[in-house]
This record gives structure tokens, sequence and C-alpha cells, in this order.
């Protein structure tokens, strides 16, 4: 790659936020044709340097060059003319509009006064075609998958002859099979000319995809590697500023009493349905019991019910003895159930609400938190700062609402909210989902402390790695039933596997022999 | 027979002020910003059609000019009232429904000061009866039995709203004007990546919001009291925003609603044509186009879907 020209070069950027430093005299090279990996913790700066070459932030200090020239890029319109693209994490797609619309929009063929969406359709397709986006221009967006929307975004880069296009974690919202072909289309655009940048904090898509890997930690680059030369190993050392073990460390369990008692617990979906059915297990203190399978088998469902947030229609739940069957959340949370739930944004926090607000969500009417329903806001921030100084809770202030924080740090405060609270049994649902390897160790790291401390912990996760690396045993879970129990050893890799996809454990076993 | 035509008829002229009014709030909320303050620009409206309608037939405007310069200056001064909320809540965020109150409580205390200024501490405009707009027969239209009746003898603002219905639909979904304001009350951040103004489309929406309530105000003082005093416009706008709800944000949905709206104003005019409804007291008669309106909105409007970023200021910093 060396030998091809410069296409954008970022020099001594930059970027002050209040209270933080998000790039620190950056610089930054791109060349003609080749995958750039930008990697970096949660938070490091890499959307916010992105965002400055994509015209949204100006930097308080450095500048720009695009193909040799000095440029000021001031806004997405510039970067647009200056054939800058960008596809966002968080797509900037107008649901109700057609794929052909949303391309289009801000740049419009007409006739007439018309907006010509039918040469719109034809120039969509013809670009879908010569891609390989396989992306219909008369769907809906709201109608289509979320892979072919990410396609979307990239034809409405290329429709506007973008020449480097930026990704901003481009695999996070995608399903294993569409990572693939996505890695597949960037491979072909680099093919074809184009540069490319993508942010992403993940090691493995890095080696697959990048020429060139570039590490910022902290808002300061601290390397750029030639990935052919580079390990996995060395990428997470030079993100993280330290050596990371990939590999889980514990002790063998020594369980205790049974903690959770599940017996014959149904629940109905929404269309009478049951989506949880007939499940039977237990968790015992000081063991980790995981739940493997496919997305959407019941796994929130029976999350729900355990949580008391969904009614279960019969069966027992029984925490230490006592009990839940029909609960409120109320009180499963005061029988010491620890809930870190799947979707952060949704259940973990109120987003607009401070971080300190936060910590104290679940026991913010108890002494000293409040007295006579009033609140003690001293107490509250005092319990946030012993909380986020524990747990590592990087933020410019307690006080900060927690919709600023990068995903690692959110995650890390529900955490650092929920196991504090010396449950009984920890919930822990996708606790990793979205995170760096720094954070992901460290959050591991924080579940069987909790176990070896003697808690019962359930894990539910789509990720058969961690599944192996943390749990001590194992259930399969298939539209909602119990396939099958074992110790957690990737000896039973198939077995799982199997089971996963809905045989039995007893055909599973036919079929490994 | 002739009843049910003059029945639809009055339909129309009460429609009429409604529709228009409807079609700002469209173009108003389709960018994303909410506005109760319809109420207010239709005083604004009526006020200013009666006053100028009268000093300008006074100044020697003859015919139907005087009529039609008051409707200019109604659409003129709505646009300018409505600035004010744009100024408010794009500029400076403030919100939205409460910037729209606002704009009704001045709106309305406003006018009835300067009425009372102008027409030596009276409480109403001079009539207009004479210089106002006069119905007119479509040749050969008219002459259709029922249809003719109902549609094609009436006021000339009526005729206009009937085409600004069909403007107002393929403004926004055939145009790139339309693509665009659409977008930045769906999807703010997408219009903006893309280098369409946020900020220009919304004020464009506000401004248009005033000029068509402005009008529709404009078409009740001149084709219905004849006057303008401070009972002039007494709630049309709200019916309006329950039209645009109903009508789902879509303009030939809005006035769909919104001559339903009118035919149950016009019922009461016409209550005292049948035997069996002259039993009916005329408060209940009254009370009709609100309760329904009421009715509706709780029954029917669930399903209704508003544009995602309607009542949110933009902010590009936010994640």
């Amino acid at each position: 790659m060396e030998h091809q020209p410069i296409v954008a070069e970022l020099k001594g950027i930059t970027k002050r936020f209040p209270g933080i430093v998000a790039n620190d005299n950056i610089s930054f090279q791109l060349r003609k044709g080749e995958i750039h990996a930008l990697l970096g913790e949660n938070g490091a700066g890499k959307s916010t340097l992105m965002n400055i070459l994509f015209g949204l932030y100006q930097p308080d200090e450095g500048h720009i060059e695009i193909n040799g020239e000095p440029v000021v890029i001031d806004g997405a319109g510039k970067a647009i003319e200056l054939r800058i693209g960008m596809v966002h994490q968080h797509f900037k797609l107008v649901k109700p509009f057609t794929v052909a619309e949303n391309i289009i929009l801000g740049n419009e063929p007409t006739k007439g006064i018309e907006v010509d969406i039918k040469s719109a359709n034809v120039r969509v397709r013809e670009l879908s075609d010569q891609y390989g986006l396989k992306v219909d221009p008369r769907f809906r967006i709201e109608d289509i998958t979320v892979g072919m929307q990410q396609r979307v975004e990239i034809l409405k880069t290329l429709y506007r002859g973008a020449d480097i296009l930026i990704f901003d974690e481009p695999s996070a919202v995608l399903t294993v099979q569409e990572i693939d072909e996505l890695m597949e289309i960037l491979r072909a655009l680099a093919r074809e000319g184009k540069s490319i940048i993508i942010i992403t904090h993940k090691l493995k898509e890095i080696m697959a995809l990048a020429d060139t890997c570039t590490v910022i930690r902290r808002g300061k680059v601290v390397g750029s590697v030639n990935v052919k030369e580079s390990s996995e190993r060395q990428l997470a050392e030079l993100m993280v500023g330290r050596s990371v073990n990939f590999q889980v460390n514990k002790e063998k369990s020594k369980p205790g009493k049974a903690i959770l008692e599940l017996s014959g617990l149904t629940v109905q979906g929404e269309h009478g349905k049951a989506v949880v059915e007939d499940v039977t297990f237990q968790i015992r203190a000081g063991e980790i019991f995981g739940i493997a399978g496919v997305d959407g088998n019941g796994q929130t469902q029976l999350v729900e019910a355990i949580t008391g947030m969904r009614k279960a229609n019969s069966g027992s739940i029984k925490v230490n003895g006592k009990e839940l069957f029909g609960a409120s959340v109320r009180n499963v949370t005061e029988a010491g159930v620890s809930h870190i739930p799947e979707d952060r944004h949704k259940h973990g926090l109120v987003l607009d609400f401070t971080v300190s607000e936060n910590m104290v969500l679940n026991n913010y009417y108890k002494e000293p938190y409040s007295r006579t329903g009033i609140l003690n806001y001293k107490a509250i921030d005092d319990n946030a700062s012993k909380l986020a100084q524990q747990f590592d809770v990087r933020m410019s202030s307690i006080h900060t609402e927690a919709r600023q924080l990068s995903g690692g740090n959110q995650q890390k405060a529900i955490i650092a909210r929920e196991l504090t609270r010396d449950p009984e049994l920890i919930i822990a649902v996708q606790p990793t989902r979205g995170l760096d390897v720094g954070a992901i160790e460290f959050v591991h790291k924080q579940l069987v402390e909790a176990r070896n401390a003697g808690k019962a912990v359930l894990l539910v996760s789509f990720e058969l790695e961690e599944l192996y690396g943390l749990s001590d045993r194992l259930a399969v879970i298939y539209e909602g039933r119990i396939m099958g129990q074992m110790e957690a050893d990737e000896k039973n890799e198939e077995q799982i596997g199997l089971m996963m996809a809905g045989n039995v454990m007893g055909d599973a076993q036919r079929h490994t022999v | 027979m002739e009843a049910i035509g003059l029945l639809l008829n009055t339909t129309l002229v009460f429609s009429t002020a409604l529709i228009l009014v409807a079609l700002g709030g469209i173009f108003s909320e389709r960018s994303g910003v909410v506005n109760i303050g319809l109420e207010g620009l239709m005083i604004i409206g009526a006020f200013s059609a009666a006053v100028f309608t009268y000093f300008s037939s006074e100044w020697g405007f003859g015919g139907s000019s005087a009529a039609w310069f008051g409707v200019l200056m109604s659409i003129v001064l709505g646009a300018a009232f409505s600035l004010l909320h744009a100024v408010a809540t794009i500029t400076f965020k403030a919100n939205q429904v409460i910037i729209g109150v606002v704009i009704n409580i001045l709106a309305f205390g406003l006018t009835i000061y300067l009425v009372k200024s102008l027409f030596d501490g009276s409480g109403q405009t001079e009539n207009l009866s004479g210089i106002a707009f006069t119905k007119y027969n479509v040749p050969y239209l008219s002459e259709i039995p029922l249809l003719g009746d109902a549609l094609f003898k009436t006021y000339p603002t009526t005729y206009l709203c009937y085409l600004l219905v069909f403007v107002s639909w393929y403004a926004l979904y055939r145009t790139r004007f339309g693509l665009r304001l659409r977008s930045v009350g769906e999807h703010p951040g997408a219009a903006d990546t893309v280098g369409i103004s946020v900020i220009k489309y919304r004020y464009i929406g506000v401004i248009l919001s005033g000029a068509f309530a402005g009008l529709g105000g404009a078409t009740i003082a001149l084709t219905t009291t004849y006057d303008f005093s401070h009972t002039t416009i007494s709630g049309q706008g709200f019916i309006a925003i329950a039209a645009i709800i109903f009508g789902r944000w879509h303009p030939i949905g809005a006035a769909g609603a919104a001559l339903f709206f009118g035919f149950a104003q016009a019922l009461r005019f016409q209550a005292d044509l049948f035997e069996w409804s002259q039993s009916i007291p005329n408060e209940f008669l009254y009370m009709l186009p609100y309760l329904l309106t009421l009715l509706l909105l709780a029954f029917a409007a669930g399903k209704s879907r508003a544009p995602s970023a309607l009542g949110d200021p933009y902010d590009p910093g936010k994640r």
C-alpha cells in the first residue's frame, strides 16, 4: 500500500469537549484503495475524529488535507463535495421513505418541478448491481432488514460519488452472516479503488479485513501498524495499553445450596403461543449457569419472567426458597436478584438522568438515599463517586447525563449498581454486547468474582466462546424449551450446536456417537 | 334534494377554513414543528381580512378587489406572525407547545385591542356586507343536479381551497421541496448529513402554516361572519389540528376530516329545515362539532402516526 498516493491526511487534530480532550494532536493518513482500521476502546475518540473528517465537528487545532490540498470541512455538504461519505453507526435513514428516496435525498434528480423517482430507481438499481449490494430501490426502509439498511447507507455514499468511505462500527448491529457479506462488500469497494476507513474495536475483523490499523488510546495515536505483520494480541495491547487476557481465569466452582429454582415455568407470548415452555432448572450459590441459544428462542421472555417484568402463566420461581411467581419487579429486586439487562438503553439506564441518579435507580427510596420521601443528593452523589472509582467508570463528572457516556462506561455503571447491592442471584443478559476487549475482560472478571464470592449467576449469551469461558454449567434453549443441560466444556460443542438447532439431548448424543 | 344540496354547500363553506388551516398545520408539523398556535394565526388572519377589506373599500377599492386585498394581507400578516413561533422554537429551541399557547393568547389580546382602537371602542369591526365575498356560480358545472348545488355555487375562497388541497399534496409528495420537508420532520439527522438545512426547512414549514392559517381565518371573516370580533374564531384552529391528526398528516386525509367537522357545523344551521330535527335543543347542535372532535380523536386517532421528530428541537450534537 505504501506506493499508493495519500488521499486524506489529518494533521495535528485536537478537539476538546467540556471536561475532556477527545482528540489530542492526532495525525492520520489514508492511502488510495486501502482498508484502514481505526482501533480504540469505547470512548477513545475514534468517532470524534471521523466526525471531524466528515465535517460534523470542527477541530480546535490542526488541519485536513484531501488529495494533498488543505481544506476546511465545515459541514456534511462540504464533505460530500470532497467525495467523502460516512456510514454512521446509527443509520441516518428516514424510515417511512423508500430506499431510493433515502438515497437521492439532498441530491434529487428532477423532471420539471417533480422529483424523477423513476430515473432514481433505475440509477439505484444500477449502482446496487455494480457493487453486488442486492437492494430493491422501491422498498420502504421500515420494511427491510438492518443489513439491507446498512447497504442503503453505503449506496447513499456511492450515489454521491464518494471515494473515501468512513464506516462507524459497521458490524455492531449485524448478524454473523451479515458481517461476512459486509466484509465482501468492503473488499469489493477497495478493489474498485475506494479508500475505506473502518472504526471498530473488533480485532478479528481487523485481522480479516484491514491493510493498515491506526490505534487510538484516550484521544492519542499510539501506533499505526501494517496488519499483515501484526497479531490480535499486539493490537489489543496497543489499544488498552497493557497485556490483555483473552482467557477467563477461574477455578473449579464449589457450588453451595440452590439459589434459583425454576420448575415448569411457562410464559405465553402475544399470540397465546408459549414462548417459554415448561422450563425447569436450578442454579446454586457459587456457580455460573449459562443459557445458550440462537437469539429469539425465548431467552428474553424467560429473563423477563424471572425478574418480574413479564407475567408468567404457570410454574414456580423460587429464589432462596421464596416463591416469586407473580411478584412485582421491586419484590424480585428486594429478594436479592440483580439484573444486567440485554438492552442497556431501554432497561438499564434512564439516559436523560445523571450517572449519579442512575446509580440508585433501584434503591433510591431507601435510607440513606431518601428520608420520608425526600431525596438526599449528597448520599446519592457520594455513592456514585465511590462506585465510579471502584468500577473505573470514565466520564467528565457524575452529573453527566448517562446518554453522554460511551457504551462500555454505560455498562460499567450498570454493573457497578447491580453488583454492589449484595445480591443472591445475578442475571446477566449479553453483558459484553458492543464492548471492546478491555471492557469485556473487566465484565468477565466481575462476574467470576461475584461467583467466587458465592453468588449464583445466570448468564444469557449468544456467543458460545463467552459461555464456555464463563459458565460452570450450560443449558441450551430452543423455541422456549430447555433441550438439555451439561458441563460447560468445549468438548460438548457439537452437541450444543445440534441442540441449538432443535435436537433434544438424547438425539444430539446419538449424532455425536 | 334541494335541502341536501344546501346542506352540502354549507358544509363546504364551513370546511373551507378548516381545510386551509389544516393544510398549513401539515406543512409545519411535517417539518417537525408542533403548531398549536393555529388558532391564534387564524385570529390574525380574520382580523387582517376584516380590517383591510373595510379600509381598502374606504380607500376606493371597488368590486371584490377590496376583499382580495384583505385576503392578501391576512396571508402576509399570518406568515409574519408565525415568524415569532419560528424564531422562538427553531432558532432558540423553546418548547413548541408553550410558544403555540403564547401565540394564541397574544393574537387574541392584540386583535381585540386593535379593533377597539380602530373602531372607536367598538368590540367588532364594521359590517362587511356588500364588500365581502359573494357566491359565484361556475358556468355549466353549477347546472349539474345536486353536485352543482353542493360544489359549484360557492365562494371564490372555497374554489381556491379545492385547488390548494391538490397543490399541497403535489408539493409534499411530488417535489424536491416536499421530500426534503418531510425528511426534516422524520429524521433531521439524516437530512443534515446529506447537506439539507434543517433550520431553513422548518422555517419554511412554520411560515407556510402562518400563511395558510391567515388565509383560513380570512375566509371566516369574509364569507361567514362578515365582521371580526372576539367570537369570530372560536376553536376552529384546534378543530383543524384534530383534522390533521385524524387525517394522518396527509393533505387529502386532513381535508376529508375537515369536511366531516364542517358537516357537523353545517348541521346546526340546517336543523330547522327538517321537522324531526327542530325538537333538538340548539345548544346540543352547537356542541356537536366539538363533541365529534373529542370522540373521533379518542377512538379513531390511536393508529395515527405522527412525523417521528415532531416536537423535538434539532440538536446535531445529541447522541
